[in-house]
């Protein structure tokens, strides 16, 4: 075959396939609540899209750049502390509110990415996890602000005319154009020079750093990013939920994104998204059949670990070995039934 | 001054719970490699198995007795059905996986004694004030706790340093294949010291039980604070989690009862207790902060365990 049949050919793959069913889902869903008039999927939705935003950014961090952060979810801590601390205050612009979201969850990255790139390894991963739990300690501390009950958000962040946050229709869309540009912008991030550098750093630090590129800088920028990023997560989950407490930056919620990145695919920028749609639709199927769903999710999660290493996108990806391999695999198994 | 000395007691009897906790977990990191979130779990299963056993037998001793080798045992098939599968893999692995089991035995506990926690009561000659020095009373049930952990903490010493099969570990920490090739069993080894961290962390378990009764979730915050522990202490090393706990317990104890009232000498009174208890919850973190900038390995690093 030649010309676009063959070009074709080559873009439909079952991944391909996948990324777009879920991304033409997404546009489309608004489309069949606003007929059903039932907006339980599409507040379900919008949580999906938020939490694969801070996905996404933790993917930057721990697929590219190899830095394991146990303590990704303090940002959306903050971002959404910085919405809710703000509108408390009777600040309610959005213009105010979703910068300094951003400033401060960068301005944390920073300081705790300065201390914690010291280490690497196993450290790395127990320090994030312990920074975040302080930061987390000082939230329960905040009496002023609801300190463990968390505080009510009145009022969503206001945009002028321009949008209208309490539209459940108009929400929903910003998220799924702040993903699409999340994800566009960790594309073009790692397919850069700056990415390339996180990326040999993370095959070999020690050359790269010989080849004399200061990795340290490097990454602290890359953690400082992914940071802000997960920032506006933050701000918008406050805004989704009306409500922020400490649970928000819980540690088990930087487990569950790093549930997300590896269950999707690590080091693949889809892979986040479609990790995040497959945890917390599972999430919502299982808690549907039994009150102690997570007495299955926990195995569950230990068998993704020891037999699908590259994650739903890397099933995806392999599609073609896999299938070979199963289906030699079921051949042998009947001819050796066969032979009795 | 009776009060400070009150408090240092408590924060060494806080810290030495910790060295429990963080000695089976620096344990198994230094010799099989393995991060394991699980290991609060293991404090919850054994703080409930304690509570449970103490209850039927309606003796305390017995109960905990009974309820250390029900830890072990569990500790062991974790690691037989689960763990084992995960030695050798990437520590992103590690943490997924036993992050995974941590969902699994919080939900199992949930499942077999309900959502309610679950209280161990204390024998009266436990349970009363004793003069340790003359005109200090102290509890006799944390003094106990600091007698006991004072002599697992020898024991563990003696185990490592002195026995042969502490020698087989130090030796399976170095070189796993040289070992097995010399004809040990390193598997069974393995499941071995795993189990003793287990039961070691079910014994912190059910001696904190004593105090605030068993709870889901309960070793979740413990762990993360033991963590911090052998991160300064350096991984790896148990010496360094022994010296790091007390730290960490002395330091968080004798902070949060004193930082506050200091804060009011530089602060005004409202500023004082909204910062206080912030600032006093941050001081372990700070103290690992300063560690890490000092000493990225911690303060004995691994290698001279």
């Amino acid at each position: 075959m030649t010309g676009p049949a063959s070009s074709l050919r080559v873009w439909v793959t079952p991944r391909n396939v996948v990324v777009a069913a879920i991304l033409a889902f997404m546009v489309l869903l608004p489309v069949y609540t606003s007929g059903t008039g039932n907006y339980f999927l599409l507040t379900l939705f919008t949580r999906i899209v938020i939490l694969a935003i801070a996905a996404v950014s933790l993917n930057l961090i721990m697929g590219y750049g190899g830095m394991v952060s146990f303590g990704h979810a303090v940002y959306i801590g903050i971002g959404g502390y910085a919405v809710g601390i703000l509108a408390h205050e009777g600040i309610t612009s959005g213009l105010v509110q979703w910068p300094l979201a951003l400033i401060v969850s960068a301005l944390t990255g920073l300081i705790i990415g300065a201390l914690c790139l010291r280490t690497r390894g196993v450290y790395f991963i127990m320090i994030t996890l312990a920074f975040a739990q302080m930061i987390y300690f000082i939230a329960v501390a905040l009496d002023r602000y609801g300190a463990d009950d968390g505080l009510t958000i009145y009022k969503r962040s206001q945009f002028g005319g321009l949008l209208d946050l309490a539209n459940k229709t108009v929400f929903y869309y910003l998220c799924v154009v702040l993903l699409i540009g999340t994800i566009y912008l960790v594309q073009r991030l790692v397919n850069s020079r700056f990415g390339q550098v996180i990326q040999g750093s993370r095959a070999n630090d020690r050359r790269m750093r010989a080849l004399g590129f200061p990795t340290f800088r490097y990454k602290l920028a890359c953690f400082v990013i992914a940071g802000t990023i997960c920032g506006l997560s933050g701000a918008l989950l406050a805004n989704h939920t009306d409500f922020i407490s400490p649970a928000m930056m819980h540690w088990t919620r930087s487990g569950d994104l790093i549930v997300m990145v590896v269950l999707g695919g690590m080091a693949s920028v889809f892979g986040p998204l479609i990790g995040a749609v497959a945890l917390l639709v599972l999430e919502e199927l299982l808690s549907g059949i039994t009150e102690y769903w997570q007495i299955i999710l926990g195995p569950l999660l230990l068998l993704v670990v020891l037999f699908a290493r590259g994650g739903i996108d890397g099933i995806l990806l392999h599609w073609h070995d896999h299938y070979r391999a199963m289906s030699g695999a079921i051949g042998g198994l009947m001819a050796r039934v066969r032979r009795g | 001054m009776l009060l400070l000395i009150e408090q240092c007691l408590n924060g060494l009897q806080f810290g030495l719970l910790l060295f429990l906790l963080a000695a089976g977990l620096t344990l198994v990191f230094g010799i099989m490699d393995l991060v394991n979130l699980a290991h609060g779990s293991l404090y919850m299963v054994g703080a409930f198995l304690g509570a449970t056993f103490a209850s039927l037998t309606g003796s305390f001793v017995l109960g905990v007795l009974i309820g250390l080798v029900a830890t072990w045992l569990v500790g062991m098939a974790t690691e037989v059905i689960a763990l084992r599968r995960l030695y050798g893999r990437d520590h992103l692995d590690h943490v997924l996986g036993t992050f995974g089991l941590i969902l699994f035995f919080n939900e199992a506990v949930r499942l077999i004694w309900g959502p309610a926690g679950l209280n161990l009561t204390l024998p009266p000659w436990l349970n009363r004030s004793i003069e340790i020095l003359p005109g200090v009373p102290y509890s006799s049930y944390r003094f106990s706790i600091i007698v006991v952990s004072l002599l697992v903490a020898a024991f563990l010493y003696l185990l490592v340093m002195r026995t042969r099969i502490g020698m087989l570990i130090r030796a399976g920490a170095s070189n796993r294949e040289m070992v097995a090739a010399l004809g040990i069993n390193i598997k069974l080894l393995y499941t071995l010291v795993f189990g003793l961290g287990a039961a070691l962390a079910g014994l912190a378990g059910m001696m904190q039980a004593a105090i605030q009764s068993a709870q889901i979730g309960m070793g979740e915050n413990i762990l993360i604070v033991a963590f911090v522990v052998i991160i300064i202490g350096g991984i790896g090393s148990i010496r360094g989690a022994f010296v790091a706990s007390i730290l960490v317990g002395l330091i968080d104890t004798v902070g949060r009862s004193y930082l506050p009232d200091m804060l009011k000498l530089v602060l005004s009174q409202s500023a004082a207790s909204t910062a206080g208890p912030a600032l006093s919850s941050m001081l372990t973190y700070l103290l690992m902060a300063i560690v890490l900038i000092w000493r990225p390995e911690g303060l004995f690093p691994a290698g001279n365990k």
